[in-house]
């Protein structure tokens, strides 16, 4: 397992080795370029910045007030026939709604029991694998003026528990 | 939808935590919420403008063209009635290929006219084609394999080692992507045989 690690290490490092090599042989201006794409990534982030503020504050205060905790408690049987920690129940499920109200809940566990516990790895493969199902089927079936959706809502949500599912087998796997 | 997320999130938030006897928390949360955002953000801002930096690299040395060339297959697979000469499978390869890397600017202009014509091909009905439930499924499972943010979120909170979820996370996408693509086809061909 050791060197599955060593491999997720080494993806940001290829990535960018031979991104660099790759735009320097093909003759583009990479420095100018890295430049151009940084004030982008900058933008990204200010943009969501509001978003993220509003989102977080809002999943703070229903954190404090033990709503979670009953949504969460109303899983157990489920989570304790499985193993799967009921405090990431409300996790997966903010994730299908909000990326930044997530966010909000991920950092929650990350300070609760630290980013490099069992709670914390696999509450960051499970955000890695899972994506804001109704937000953005919204935004693509208005763009169109779809009225019926048919399977794509089932669809969207199996493979969203099969991610969970893997998140889960993987992190108890790997670590 | 988010009016009604938001307002409900800090409306039964802060009832329940009256109720709990714990609303000498709730200033405590508010103020932390903003807090904890700001500094996030600001890790962010370093963490991911490497990473769009590189990745405009990608994209200006035709190297994201270079890959999404490559899905030629896939496409025929996943949507074998669009004709191999139209748009829309480019518009599809652009999306999936900047949502691989997390590229979401790029990846929602790219969905949005790749939805366009797969709507010209239905001819604007208001009913979801096999093709648009496929490419829909296909992008709400999650397709990115480099997850920045989650990186950058990691190691705000300290982690020893902020990228060494990224291989499980891999394998995680893989299974969830599979899992809805083999539905959407199960489903797809229900259809068919159920016309005919």
């Amino acid at each position: 397992m050791e060197k599955l690690i060593i491999i997720s290490n080494l993806i940001i490092p290829i990535i960018v080795f031979s991104t660099v090599l790759f735009g320097a042989s093909k003759g583009i201006s990479i420095y100018e370029t890295f430049i151009d794409g940084a004030k982008k990534g900058i933008s990204t982030v200010f943009d969501i910045a509001p978003t993220l503020i509003a989102l977080m504050t809002s999943v703070y205060v229903l954190r404090v007030s033990g709503l979670l905790d009953i949504i969460a408690n109303c899983f157990k049987p489920i989570t304790e026939f499985t193993g799967f920690p009921s405090e990431l129940i409300p996790l997966c499920l903010m994730r299908l709604v909000s990326s930044s109200a997530a966010t909000g809940l991920l950092t929650d566990i990350f300070g609760t029991y630290g980013p490099d516990s069992f709670m914390g790895r696999l509450a960051s493969v499970m955000m890695s694998c899972t994506e804001t199902v109704f937000y953005t089927m919204s935004l693509y079936f208005l763009h169109v003026n779809i009225r019926k959706t048919r399977y794509t809502l089932a669809g969207a949500l199996i493979s969203n528990l099969f991610g969970i599912i893997a998140a889960f087998y993987a992190t108890k796997l790997l670590f | 939808m988010l009016n009604f997320i938001w307002g409900s999130f800090i409306i039964c938030g802060i009832v329940f935590s009256v109720i709990n006897g714990k609303s000498h928390l709730i200033t405590d949360a508010l103020l932390n919420g903003g807090k904890d955002a700001v500094s996030l953000c600001i890790t962010m801002v370093g963490v991911i403008s490497i990473w769009t930096g590189i990745m405009e690299i990608a994209e200006k040395s035709g190297m994201i063209k270079g890959i999404s060339k490559k899905l030629g297959g896939i496409l025929t697979y996943l949507f074998p009635k669009i004709p191999q000469n139209s748009v829309a499978r480019e518009y599809i390869a652009a999306n999936f290929t900047a949502n691989f890397f997390g590229l979401g600017w790029a990846a929602t202009p790219a969905g949005l006219l790749a939805m366009e014509e797969l709507s010209k091909m239905n001819k604007k009905s208001d009913v979801a084609s096999d093709e648009m439930c496929m490419f829909m499924i296909v992008n709400t499972s999650s397709l990115q394999l480099v997850t920045m943010n989650i990186v950058a979120y990691r190691s705000q909170y300290m982690s020893q080692n902020p990228s060494e979820i990224i291989f499980a996370g891999i394998i995680a996408t893989v299974v969830s992507t599979m899992a809805g693509v083999i539905f959407a086809k199960i489903m797809g061909g229900k259809n068919k045989s159920w016309k005919n």
